[in-house]
């Protein structure tokens, strides 16, 4: 194949493959506005909102569409339950010791999963058509062009809510200076809540969408964590900055994928955070304020 | 000992400081007053480090230091007390008391490791020290070996006292030490505070609130008001000045402190 | 009481553990004489990140990759350079520490969540090469260890490799504690406590950071190192995330700054396995169930439960618990009298 005519595809499944991430990235961020934590668990948050639809559509054979409201409704319930009984008795604690925490929520989310579910892989119906798309000559696989499609969508829906819903203020409002939001009466554990709220949507949906990309197994949680460093060297503050990121680094593994091997998609998020660390620590879009010490 | 000469500092279009002067004589007691935002807090961080201003120069000793890092200016002879306690938890008193040594003290991860004779040495020499001229100074001999967040607030005050005294600096800072304290806590901190520079002659920078303490300890006062030195003056001098009253009554929360 | 005379009695208590130790493979079958020796091993590691998370405030999520270049030093040192095993131990601690500081270097001078990234890049970066980089790693078949060899005399079973490993966790935690007492200790925790009164001190913050992930990195290499000649093979699958949530947890239950918090974790996630592997055998074999195949992620549920549960209900995890009991017991509800110089000394 011409090697330009494959670098544009490459390019296009890989930006394709990214609105996943970019939706895994707004979930991330909304979190952080609302209470500067930084959430581990959002890969296995994912992962375990996909067995929940697999679950439900398939064991209890309830068909896609209440699979997936039962999906959510289950993500958000494990969201909440995460929120309340492990990050709210940790308000006011280190920094590190809070993420600590996250990072312990994921590893007993992804244990349970592994104990309920087994490590198999689970193939979960098909909710997205397998016809590819052809854009300008490029061959783009239908689910993940789909996939994309839905993502988008999704990503733009929870910015317009979050722009002008009275929530979504108040989730500015906090972000922007948690006592001056606590003094104009706005509820910041409410706040947090409802960003958890927001996450787990966000996952369990970005969680389905790769199950039916890919497949379904415990490691689906993992990407996430490739995502997220990258994620945050975009600038944590910025929604748009980490949507980019999001996209950017889905094609940045598939172009390495293509020229170095498949086997270098997984840490070319790593390489790239480095990277960044090395020549740019304020973030990809500076908007992340750094502290030198 | 330190000058300060006019300093300006400005955040944004914000005016913090604009040419404030301060002359801080050996062995003497300075302090700086002034309502609420007259720019105290942040004459203390030109001081220490943190903020570095637009115009106006800092000397310890005649040497200028107006851009050495906060680090470097702990090995230069100068130490602060902090308005909020700074203490280090999870330590005792008497190592929250060594880390004011930290820059006279040479060892490192080996000597420390393997137990050099250099290390034990200047260890022990530290231990000594700090039992012969702090502990006794301050009465702080009971609860040494007492973890710092166990501890009542005048003594956790107390010990920031004597984690800034041990490296016997040429300057010391302290940025209200006796805010929030009883009346009993504030006699016993000026007492301390007097003692220092009788035993050791040590120049003192002080910034209080308190107007009891500040005039009742003080050598010499600067009078700040919205960044701006408005008097100066040994506390007679001060209290009668005119301008010094207008500025604390036109604040209305200040003239009950 | 009298700091001394307390030190020299912890210090007694010490050299009777140490002894006990030492006699230990007289009396014990020689699977747990194995256990002990892993478990040694594991101390060498939780030490190595005890000082940079429980001291001086350092997150790192990639300390089984730092294990993982100790163990793969060993292992080509001895092929490859006919190192040996006291020089090719030392190599295996520095070439770890050069890594971690190569890894963590860029983020050390920023606050917050860079360095977590740094390390956790490290873990997959390194566990890539471990697996791709074929002709030094052999890749997922990994390579065989001869065992360490002193003045010729192998030590070729698990008592002899026991020794070694003992002989090491003394030195090494010896070692810790020197540090710790000493100056640099002091500034570890200032730094992790608050890096800008810290800095008003003098204490150079980069530089403690520094010589903290390189320390720890170094303890890791060690621990690596063991392990490859304990195992006599190294590969890939050994140094996973798990390993790192492991060292975490390990760090986190036995109590976060504190030497005999590390080494009780380490004692207590090392046993922890195989208290479930029993429990859950047992538990089956009653039930009539195969629970062998959710052990795996049963481990990783149960460290994620007690790395929250520590860290909300007892951040001083396993030591401060010791510390109280041993209260309790010197000082009985009965006596009524209150000790005025001990109150609030712990």
């Amino acid at each position: 194949m011409n090697p330009f005519v494959a670098f544009a595809e490459y390019s296009a499944v890989g930006i394709a493959g990214g609105g996943i991430y970019a939706l895994i990235a707004l979930g991330t961020v909304v979190i952080f506005k609302s209470s500067q934590t930084f959430n581990f668990a959002m890969g296995e948050m994912m992962m375990l909102s996909a067995y929940f639809f697999y679950t439900a559509a398939v064991t209890f054979a309830l068909g896609p569409v209440l699979g997936l409201i039962v999906a959510l409704i289950g993500a958000v319930a494990v969201a909440l339950l995460i929120e309340r009984f492990a990050l709210r008795p940790m308000m006011g604690r280190p920094f590190i010791a809070v993420v600590m925490v996250t990072f312990g929520i994921g590893s007993i989310l992804r244990g349970i999963v592994g104990m309920v579910w087994g490590p198999a892989d689970l193939q979960i119906p098909a909710i997205l058509a397998r016809t590819p798309v052809i854009i300008g000559g490029m061959f783009i696989p239908g689910k993940t062009a789909r996939a994309f499609a839905i993502a988008v969508a999704i990503v733009c829906a929870l910015i317009g809510f979050l722009r002008y819903s009275r929530a979504g203020i108040a989730l500015r409002a906090a972000a922007a200076d948690q006592i001056t939001a606590y003094s104009m009466g706005i509820d910041v554990r409410r706040v947090v809540a409802f960003s958890w709220v927001i996450a787990a949507i966000t996952g369990c949906i970005s969680g389905v969408l790769m199950a039916n990309v890919n497949s379904l197994n415990p490691s689906l949680g993992l990407v996430a964590l490739n995502v997220l460093s990258v994620i945050i060297l975009g600038g944590m503050n910025s929604i748009g900055g980490v949507l980019v990121a999001g996209l950017l680094i889905g094609w940045l593994e598939s172009v390495t994928g293509w020229w170095f091997g498949t086997e270098f998609r997984e840490i070319t998020p790593y390489v790239l955070a480095l990277l960044i660390l090395l020549v740019r620590p304020t973030g990809l879009f500076g908007s992340t304020q750094v502290e030198r010490i | 000992m330190l000058r300060v000469d006019g300093i300006h500092l400005a955040f944004g279009g914000l005016r913090a400081l604009s040419g404030v002067s301060v002359h801080a004589e050996r062995g003497r007691i300075t302090s700086v007053i002034g309502p609420n935002g007259a720019g105290k807090t942040s004459l203390f961080n030109v001081i220490s480090g943190f903020y570095t201003p637009q115009q106006g120069t800092v000397t310890l000793d005649g040497q200028p230091i107006t851009q050495l890092r906060p680090s470097a200016r702990a090995s230069a002879g100068m130490s602060r007390t902090f308005q909020n306690i700074a203490l280090f938890h999870g330590m005792t008193v008497l190592d929250n008391i060594k880390l004011g040594a930290h820059t006279n003290l040479k060892g490192g991860v080996f000597s420390a490791g393997f137990r050099l004779p250099a290390a034990r040495r200047e260890e022990q020499a530290l231990s000594a020290a700090i039992q012969r001229d702090i502990i006794g100074l301050l009465e702080l001999d009971t609860v040494q070996h007492h973890y710092v967040e166990d501890l009542a607030y005048g003594l956790q005050k107390r010990v920031e006292l004597a984690r800034a005294l041990v490296m016997k600096p040429k300057i010391l800072l302290l940025d209200e030490p006796v805010a929030g304290m009883n009346s009993e806590e504030k006699r016993e901190m000026s007492r301390f505070v007097l003692n220092v520079r009788q035993d050791w002659n040590t120049t003192v920078l002080l910034i209080e609130h308190d107007m009891s303490m500040v005039m009742g300890i003080s050598d010499h006062i600067v009078v700040l008001s919205f960044g701006k030195p408005i008097a100066a003056g040994t506390p007679d001098q001060v209290r009668a000045n005119p301008d010094v009253i207008k500025a604390y009554l036109g604040t209305g929360d200040e003239a009950a402190a | 009481m009298p700091g001394t005379s307390r030190f020299s009695r912890n210090a007694l208590w010490a050299l009777l553990l140490v002894a006990a130790l030492a006699a230990l493979p007289a009396a014990v079958p020689r699977y747990w004489i194995y256990f002990a020796g892993l478990l040694g091993i594991n101390i060498i590691a939780v030490h190595g990140l005890n000082i940079m998370t429980g001291y001086t405030g350092l997150l790192s999520l990639g300390h089984a990759a730092f294990v993982g270049v100790g163990a793969y030093t060993v292992a080509l040192a001895q092929s490859r350079l006919g190192l040996p095993f006291y020089l090719a131990i030392p190599l295996a601690g520095l070439t770890a520490a050069v890594m971690g500081v190569g890894f963590g270097l860029p983020s050390l001078r920023i606050r917050g969540l860079y360095l977590v990234i740094a390390t956790l890049a490290a873990q997959f970066i390194l566990n890539f090469i471990f697996v791709h980089w074929q002709s030094v790693t052999n890749g997922d078949a990994g390579l065989t260890v001869q065992p360490a060899t002193i003045f010729g005399y192998p030590l070729n079973n698990e008592t002899r490799a026991y020794y070694l490993i003992l002989a090491c966790d003394v030195a090494f935690t010896l070692f810790a504690i020197n540090v710790i007492r000493s100056r640099v200790g002091r500034a570890f925790v200032a730094v992790r406590e608050r890096d800008r009164t810290a800095e008003v001190l003098g204490v150079r913050i980069v530089w403690y950071k520094f010589v903290a992930f390189a320390l720890g990195s170094f303890y890791a290499g060690v621990a690596g190192g063991l392990l490859a000649y304990f195992n006599q093979f190294v590969n890939p699958e050994q140094f996973g995330l798990l390993l790192s949530v492991f060292f975490l947890s390990a760090v986190i239950v036995g109590g976060m700054g504190s030497i005999l918090g590390a080494i009780m974790g380490a004692v207590f996630m090392t046993l922890l396995p195989e208290i479930l592997r029993g429990g859950a055998l047992s538990i089956g074999g009653t039930f009539g169930f195969d629970l062998s195949s959710i052990l795996v992620p049963l481990r990783e549920t149960v460290f994620g439960l007690l790395i929250v549960g520590f860290l909300i209900l007892e951040p001083r995890g396993l030591a401060q618990l010791w510390k109280r009991a041993q209260h309790a017991l010197r000082r009985p509800p009965t006596t009524t009298a209150p000790n005025p110089g001990s109150e609030g000394k712990s």
